[in-house]
């Protein structure tokens, strides 16, 4: 049997790391360092936005795969909320009488909440399985594991831009227009994304260390709907349970998105709270994920 | 500033013994422990891990590779060969030690990491090469450079998975060989390709040997390991237990190779697979000596193979790899491939294996045997199980005995000639 050589402080493992990617004949290049350090790891920034390219083109990959693999390929951006809206507004709104809580039209207010929630609703679902389906970069290339996710998420970004197209068209349709509202978009849009990187970060690494999050993400993104306000006003909670109720980062973004787009009332409280939840939930993501990071190679 | 551009101090990594169970790790298991002890649970999410599940990939490994060394990294399987280059490329992380990188790093553990089978030669150059660490520019401006050494120009707007095998890996290695790096890491790719192939990278190699910079190169492929390197450096049981010039690395290889040998089966541990059952002797039924397997050219090879285990194998599937005194293979014979499932078996089995005419030239030859259930599950998988002799002998009916040695070949076919146009009589042959 082999002797203990291992402290505690060689636990973790540090690697400092400089730009990988200069352009080549690049002169000053400090050294790498490969070696074991304790302690939890910083995100390391300026790594990600040297690997910014890499990024861009793993979202290009997964966007031309879709349109070369499938007939409707950016049609799907467009389809998919406008499909799930029209079931919503016949099954909660009509048969459910959800519609007489909303005071404009109850398409309109449901669209409104799915731009958030089908982005991260499909965000987290791909960038929770991100890790495993890239288990053979992770095991032959270097690069900040970061990376993964955060492509994952990138992808859908584009979806949201055609949902946003979709949602104009049906303001025009209801001859609604929006007020100055609109602009809180302008912060409500990388709220959005940064709750879904959030999340998503988290489940990609728990999926990792543990695959039954395979199976338990499309679970946990059916409750997280139903939880959330979209076929329902969150006037529907009774008031004194509305900043518990917003600890569900999605009620902040709901209400937002529907305050920014139809001029529904703003409830700056519940999105206080919404707001300090994705922000725990990102910092979670990411210190778990760089956490648990130098063992992917390992074991995914 | 030393002229050091890889130096390894004390490097050790090791990994869970239980490591498949490790990664496939539960959350009711995760829970359960969390339950029974949440101290200890702890510790194991920070990666301790109790020494008797240890096994030490690399064990206090140090060397110093100096600009423009091209360093062969030999050693058996096992040896930790790939996990060095997984630490030195990053991928993996050592559990103690240190290294010191001197430059930018390319490695190459695998040709066409990141292709994509839907999209095109063209996409998957870019792809592929961003993957790699080159930026857009980069690309672009070798872009023409990489089609034209890659030979596919006419298929760049084709879905690569329209493309053969060999026009995939020629495109995946072209990009990879366009890198720029100080220091290039590079695991087994030669081993793709046609001949011409696998020639041309060589010589690619060779010119970014030439150009300074610095290549750190594993392979099974002696030969090449010979003509490339400068320096060698073995690996054994994680250690390294030679570092010096090329040939003598290849030597101690070979002595390691042999010395391992003499161990009988049953007790060799430089194997894979799960362990249910075991090859525990290889008998070559028809061997002309009572001491030693040896058996004529061109002539039957007549092997027992006994397998030592417990439980039933459904469908067992067995394979017998023949390859030189260096490793490199030159046939093999898959029961799956040529005979489909063997008859179930449970407890101790033996399997009688007869290869017909092996036209092999006289010299040295080793067995690697692979005993695999239902074609899915690797029971055992041990190189170097036999050596057979190939004793020399008249095979063409000439008179004389054909030396293999001689030839540098290893295989002789059974030929006819036939000439056109003879000279009839001596004297010149009229035309017209």
């Amino acid at each position: 049997m082999t002797s203990g050589t291992a402290s505690p402080a060689e636990d973790a493992l540090h690697v400092s790391a400089e730009p990988r990617a200069e352009p080549s004949g690049a002169p000053a290049f400090a050294p790498i360092i490969i070696e074991p350090r304790p302690g939890w790891r910083a995100v390391d920034f300026g790594e990600l936005w040297r690997s910014r390219e890499l990024l861009l083109f793993l979202v290009w990959r997964d966007i031309m795969v879709r349109y070369k693999q499938t007939v409707l390929g950016a049609g799907w951006a467009i389809a998919q909320p406008l499909m799930t809206m029209l079931v919503f507004t016949l099954f909660f709104g009509r048969f459910g009488g959800m519609s007489r809580f909303f005071e404009g039209p109850y398409p309109l207010a449901v669209f409104a909440g799915l731009l958030p929630w089908q982005f991260v609703s499909t965000s987290i679902t791909s960038s929770g399985l991100s890790l495993v389906t890239s288990a053979n970069l992770l095991k032959k290339v270097y690069f900040p594991r970061l990376i993964i996710p955060f492509a994952a998420v990138g992808v859908h970004v584009v979806d949201m831009a055609f949902a946003f197209l979709t949602m104009a068209g049906l303001m025009l349709w209801y001859g609604v227009a929006p007020g100055a509202g609109v602009l809180a978009l302008a912060l409500l849009v990388p709220w959005t994304i940064l709750t879904a990187l959030g999340a998503g970060t988290l489940l990609s690494a728990l999926t990792v260390a543990y695959r039954d999050f395979r199976h338990m993400i499309p679970f946990l993104v059916q409750i997280w709907m139903f939880t959330s306000p979209i076929a329902y006003p969150l006037e529907r909670i009774p008031e004194q349970y509305r900043l518990a109720y917003a600890i569900n980062p999605m009620v902040g973004l709901v209400s937002g998105f529907r305050a920014a787009l139809l001029n529904y009332d703003w409830h700056w409280g519940c999105m206080a709270v919404s707001a300090c939840s994705s922000a725990a939930m990102l910092a979670l993501g990411l210190t778990y994920f760089r956490r648990t990071e130098r063992r992917f190679a390992d074991i995914v | 500033m030393t002229d050091s551009v890889i130096r390894v101090e004390g490097l050790s990594k090791d990994y869970h013994r239980a490591g498949p169970g490790a990664a496939y790790a539960t959350l009711r298991d995760a829970v359960l422990d969390v339950a029974r002890s949440p101290l200890k649970q702890f510790r194991k999410l920070s990666g301790r891990i109790s020494e008797a599940e240890r096994f030490w990939a690399l064990r206090d490994v140090s060397f110093d590779i100096r600009r423009g060394d091209v360093v062969g990294v030999i050693g058996r399987n096992g040896a930790g060969k790939s996990t060095l280059l997984k630490v030195l490329s990053r991928i993996v992380e050592p559990t103690s030690g240190r290294v010191t990188l001197n430059g930018r790093v390319a490695s190459l553990l695998e040709v066409g990491t990141g292709f994509h089978h839907e999209l095109t030669g063209r996409e998957n150059i870019y792809l592929n090469g961003a993957i790699l660490g080159m930026t857009r520019q980069e690309i672009r401006r070798k872009f023409d450079e990489i089609v034209a050494f890659s030979e596919v120009e006419a298929f760049l707007d084709t879905p690569v998975k329209k493309y053969s095998s060999g026009m995939t890996v020629r495109l995946a290695f072209s990009v990879a060989a366009h890198l720029e790096p100080e220091i290039l890491i590079v695991d087994e790719v030669l081993a793709v390709g046609d001949q011409a192939f696998q020639r041309k990278c060589i010589g690619k190699m060779s010119g970014v040997a030439k150009s300074g910079r610095t290549v750190l190169f594993v392979s099974h492929n002696m030969a090449a390991i010979e003509n490339l390197c400068t320096r060698g450096i073995v690996l054994h049981h994680g250690r390294v237990v030679e570092d010096s010039t090329a040939k003598s690395a290849i030597a101690k290889y070979c002595e390691l190779a042999s010395h391992e040998q003499h161990l009988p089966l049953a007790e060799r541990t430089d194997r894979q697979g799960s362990g249910q059952y075991r090859l525990v002797d290889v008998a070559l039924v028809n061997s002309q000596s009572p001491s030693a397997a040896v058996v004529e050219m061109g002539g039957d090879w007549v092997l027992n193979l006994e397998f030592a285990g417990q439980g039933r194998i459904s469908q067992p599937h067995v394979g017998v790899v023949i390859t030189t005194m260096t490793g490199e293979r030159i046939a093999r014979v898959m029961s799956g491939e040529t005979h489909g499932d063997l008859p179930p078996i449970d407890g101790n089995a033996s399997f009688q294996l007869r290869i017909r005419d092996v036209n092999l030239v006289p010299g040295l030859y080793q067995l690697v045997v692979g005993f695999r259930d239902q074609a899915t599950e690797q029971l055992d998988y041990i190189e170097r199980a036999a050596t057979i002799e190939v004793s020399a002998r008249d095979a063409f009916g000439q008179g004389r005995v054909s030396d293999g040695v001689q030839s540098k070949t290893v295989c002789f076919f059974d030929c006819e000639w036939s000439v056109e146009g003879l000279l009839q009589s001596a004297g010149p042959v009229s035309v017209g």
